[in-house]
């Protein structure tokens, strides 16, 4: 029996196979293109697709990075990064600057990426217009059409209701004003990353076997009407209280013993990378205080 | 009465079913009403033509089962054409078939050029959204992207079909049959088409409510100059409405003319039983 | 001193898999692999079913691997055949060679080659057996002894390679719709993901692979109400079937160069579920159509909801769920379903944020 592994666990075909899926979804923005998805040895809806696009991606020469809900150290981040340097024996990082490939479920890093990296993000559900129209069949037509009054009906009902969009994460955009996209469950904080990004981004569905991407400098704009313009999640007058970090995504905390709240950088590689240079500086001032 | 027509139809034909070698002319010896006794095939328009004019009110009247419904959907693209040609002016200035168009672009012509008003308001409006998002799903559709425009729109074509404005975040599921048609005329009025297409409209309405909505209708067609097809199984309705009309049996034009001319004077037997017994 | 980035995670996993491990061995008492293949008969070919490969050792082994959990055995599998190179496709097997085991007909009484009940849980009473507290190796090599002396007088002289279909029967009397051969390649649906509307290739592909329980499911639905089929079984049989390939460098489909590759234990169900059709002369009559059904192993229930699913789903469009091709294939799979379930449990911090962001921002625009 055999038990040896390929380099990145697939063989060479399938890897072309997902390949050629990539480079026709960026040669048509946004579009959802389907691939023959694998079974992975992570569970389907854990990353599979994302796990997928870097696989088929990713040589000797790479850097990976891979971050689950902001924080490398997650362990669903742990344990894809584990997977893939196990089959790859690629250098691994938590350097947003140093990756050459970043996978990430539900976060853009802070750290402006640029055009020598490549941006894997993981997507649950892939289709924009599933929760106007659950038929998979009907929801193709809506693309080829270019008709999204569903999912902007929806907006203007949660306006209606609400005086205010309430849309979370996953906030739908139009890509290169043709093809309305899931940015993956994204905070909207994070949707205007994605506009004329420098990074090349990679989105994967694996349990709904589809891959789309947004090539670098494309433009990419959050559905919102001329008079309810489009809200990212606020966190004003907010810091992170290790790094002191504004106008970043922040995690809400707990204090157990005061019950007061308080907030820290969501971007865990971020706060680290803030804090030692703060170190250093704090140092080099010592030193020259010297 | 101006030269050009904004509509024009030629030939359309509409059939439910292949054809067999029997009826594959499908004329009237051998078809049973417009079905094929061998094969059923259905032959629910069969070569239709004519001409709407800029601001007229064209009327199609006819018993169920002539066709006239099928004819409707075809116009909004409902329905595939079996074959046959249509014009629309404010498309393509009037040269390009828009039943061989893709479609993508036959969405945009129901979006920017038709508005359809339905017998069943379930085909017409999505019965879990508000009655004010049901008219801006349409403005959107036409690409307006400004709520408190399409708000106010809404309002306006709200009270002109006199749905209180208290009730307008309310889904239509929670109207009355009369009041769910009426958010359905102000939906397809909603981004002022030219051409509005209005299918059995007052059918199932009390005689006021009726009343209302016709004279609403006329006030609209006279205010907009929208030009219109109704489509009624009631020649009252159209005679209040419509400037000419068509009179369709069994998949076919029987009779057209002006509607004074066709309710003094109706030529084929079928039209003069309506006549009579309107009478 | 430079912060350092916690590593909580890589730790968490870590001991979290040394518990696993633990839990599986922490009595002491090992199972072999051989014994699962040998005495797990109905696991083995649920597994194998589920996750479309075909070996017993596997299927058992990861049956071991999973402590019996299903999901995770089918989905260990499933990920083990998506590294395996694929190279030939076998030649179309004929059910008709199938060396039958089992083979019953709800349909008629006597069909050819009769009514076979062969090995089965039907008509055993369920009762637990605390015998089998004390079996003892002594008692089984006797009873076995016995029973292949006896067996053997009785089964030879019938040939249970070449046993007639009963469909063949229907089909002889017109009863069948009638249907023209469809020699087009199949779509292979893991090859290609599913794109709507399916061929039945694709559908039968799906369904087979489906999750045992989610077919059944499915399946009762569609035929206690929330479906309109109404099928007999026509032919149950349970039985192995020889698998060849062509010659590689042969593409003839001279057979002669055939190689055997091996055999598959299957269970085939054909269902006839009436149905109207429209005659030359316009006239309704009713014909029987076949839902058909198959699987690996012996798998009876599974290889029944199949066959009602099929129908179903080819006739469907009346507005039920089970008619739905797409409510139907998209949430049978096994490895699809439980892995999309349990990412509930992965974090959600950020999306949570986001929606808490939303709450509080309606919360104050509305003045509360």
């Amino acid at each position: 029996m055999q038990h040896t592994t390929h380099f990145a666990l697939f063989d060479e075909g399938s890897k072309k196979e997902i390949r050629r899926a990539i480079l026709k979804a960026v040669a048509i923005p946004g579009y959802q293109v389907p691939f023959a998805s694998r079974e992975m040895p992570i569970a389907r809806g854990w990353g599979t697709g994302g796990l997928q696009i870097t696989l088929s991606i990713i040589g000797k020469q790479d850097v990976l990075k891979v971050i689950d809900q902001g924080a490398d150290e997650s362990v669903n981040a742990v344990n894809i990064k584990k997977l893939v340097n196990k089959t790859t024996g690629v250098e691994t990082t938590i350097e947003t600057s140093e990756a050459t490939i970043i996978q990430s479920r539900h976060r853009i890093p802070e750290v402006s990426l640029t055009e020598k990296q490549i941006m894997v993000l993981q997507v649950p559900i892939p289709e924009p217009l599933r929760w106007v129209e659950p038929s998979e069949f009907k929801t193709k037509k809506l693309h080829a059409e270019k008709e999204y009054s569903g999912a902007w009906l929806q907006l203007f009902e949660q306006i209606m209701k609400y005086g205010k969009t309430a849309t979370n994460a996953d906030h739908p955009v139009l890509v290169h004003d043709r093809y309305v996209m899931a940015p993956s469950p994204i905070p909207r904080f994070d949707n205007q990353k994605m506009h004329q990004s420098e990074a090349l981004i990679l989105l994967g569905a694996g349990r709904e076997k589809k891959i789309y991407a947004v090539p670098p400098y494309t433009d990419v704009a959050s559905l919102a009407f001329e008079d309810y313009p489009f809200e990212v999640e606020s966190f004003d007058e907010k810091h992170c209280h290790h790094c002191q970090a504004t106008n970043v995504f922040m995690d809400e905390l707990v204090d157990q013993e005061t019950g007061e709240t308080y907030y820290q950088c969501n971007d865990t590689s971020y706060c680290l990378a803030r804090l030692n240079e703060q170190e250093t500086l704090l140092e080099v001032a010592v030193e020259h205080a010297r | 009465m101006q030269d050009k027509p904004i509509l024009q139809v030629k030939n359309l034909v509409k059939q439910y079913g292949s054809g067999c070698s029997v009826c594959a002319d499908a004329n009237d010896e051998v078809l049973e009403k417009n079905i094929c006794p061998h094969c059923r095939t259905v032959y629910a328009c069969r070569s239709i033509s004519f001409d709407v004019y800029p601001g007229e009110i064209l009327g199609i009247v006819g018993e169920s089962g002539s066709g006239k419904s099928t004819l409707m959907k075809c116009l909004y693209f409902d329905e595939t054409v079996t074959s046959g040609e249509g014009y629309m002016t404010p498309y393509e200035a009037g040269m390009a078939n828009v039943f061989e168009q893709s479609s993508q672009q036959q969405r945009l012509i129901r979006n920017t050029i038709l508005g359809m008003v339905y017998q069943n308001p379930v085909l017409g409006l999505k019965m879990d959204f508000s009655s004010v998002g049901n008219i801006a799903e349409k403005l959107i559709a036409a690409g307006d992207r400004n709520v408190q425009r399409m708000e106010t729109r809404s309002k306006v074509l709200l009270e002109h079909v006199h749905i209180p404005l208290t009730r307008m975040k309310d889904e239509p599921k929670k109207f009355s049959g009369g009041m769910q048609q009426r958010v359905q005329i102000a939906k397809a009025l909603s981004n002022n088409p030219p051409i509005l297409l209005l299918d059995e409209v007052t059918t199932g309405l009390d005689l006021s409510v009726q009343a209302s909505v016709l004279d609403l209708i006329k006030t609209i067609q006279r205010e907009l100059g929208i030009s219109m097809i109704v489509v009624s199984h009631d020649l009252a309705v159209i005679r209040m409405l419509a400037d000419r009309t068509i009179v369709m049996l069994n998949g076919k034009i029987i009779e057209q003319g002006l509607t004074d001319q066709i309710l003094e004077d109706p030529q084929h037997a079928y039209t003069q039983q309506l006549v009579y017994s309107l009478i | 001193m430079a912060y350092v980035a916690v590593k909580g995670g890589t730790e968490a996993i870590e001991a979290s898999i040394q518990r696993l491990q633990f839990e599986r061995i922490q009595h002491q008492e090992l199972l072999d692999v051989k014994t699962i293949m040998a005495t797990m008969r109905g696991m083995v070919d649920q597994v194998m079913s589920e996750s479309s490969l075909y070996s017993e050792f596997l299927a058992a082994l990861a049956i071991k691997q999973a402590e019996g959990n299903m999901e995770e055995a089918v989905f260990l599998l499933r990920a083990h055949r998506s590294t395996l190179p694929r190279h030939y496709y076998t030649r179309v097997v004929e059910t008709e060679t199938m060396v039958v085991e089992r083979r019953i007909s709800a349909s008629f009484k006597d069909i050819p080659g009769g009514q076979i009940l062969g090995a089965s849980y039907d008509y055993t009473h369920r009762l637990m057996d605390f015998d089998l507290i004390d079996e003892s190796e002594a008692s089984m090599q006797t009873w076995l002894e016995q029973y292949l002396v006896e067996e053997v007088a009785v089964s030879e002289g019938t040939d249970l390679t070449a046993l007639p279909k009963v469909v063949d029967y229907l089909r002889k009397e017109k009863l069948l719709a009638e249907v023209s051969e469809d020699q087009t390649e199949p779509i292979d649906v893991t090859k290609r993901s599913l794109q709507f509307p399916t061929t039945r290739g694709e559908r039968l592909q799906v369904l087979t692979r489906g999750q045992t329980g989610a077919v059944t499911s499915l399946g009762y639905a569609a035929i206690r109400g929330y479906g309109a089929v109404h099928p007999t079984v026509g032919e149950l049989r349970v039985g192995k079937l020889p698998l060849t390939i062509g010659h590689p460098t042969d593409p003839s489909d001279d057979f002669t160069n055939d190689y055997y590759i091996g055999e598959i234990k299957v269970t085939e169900v054909e269902s006839f579920v009436p149905i109207t059709v429209q005659k030359d002369n316009h006239r309704e009559e009713l014909e029987f159509e076949i839902g058909y059904g198959i699987c690996y192993g012996q798998n009876e229930t599974k290889a029944i909801a199949m066959s009602i699913l099929d129908q179903s789903l080819e006739f469907g469009r009346q507005g039920h769920p089970t008619q739905d091709e797409e409510f139907v294939l998209l949430h049978i799979d096994s490895v699809e379903s439980s892995g999309f379930i349990s990412h509930l449990k992965l974090p959600h911090y950020v999306t949570f944020q986001s929606k808490l962001d939303s709450m509080r921002r309606i919360k104050k625009e509305s003045g509360q």
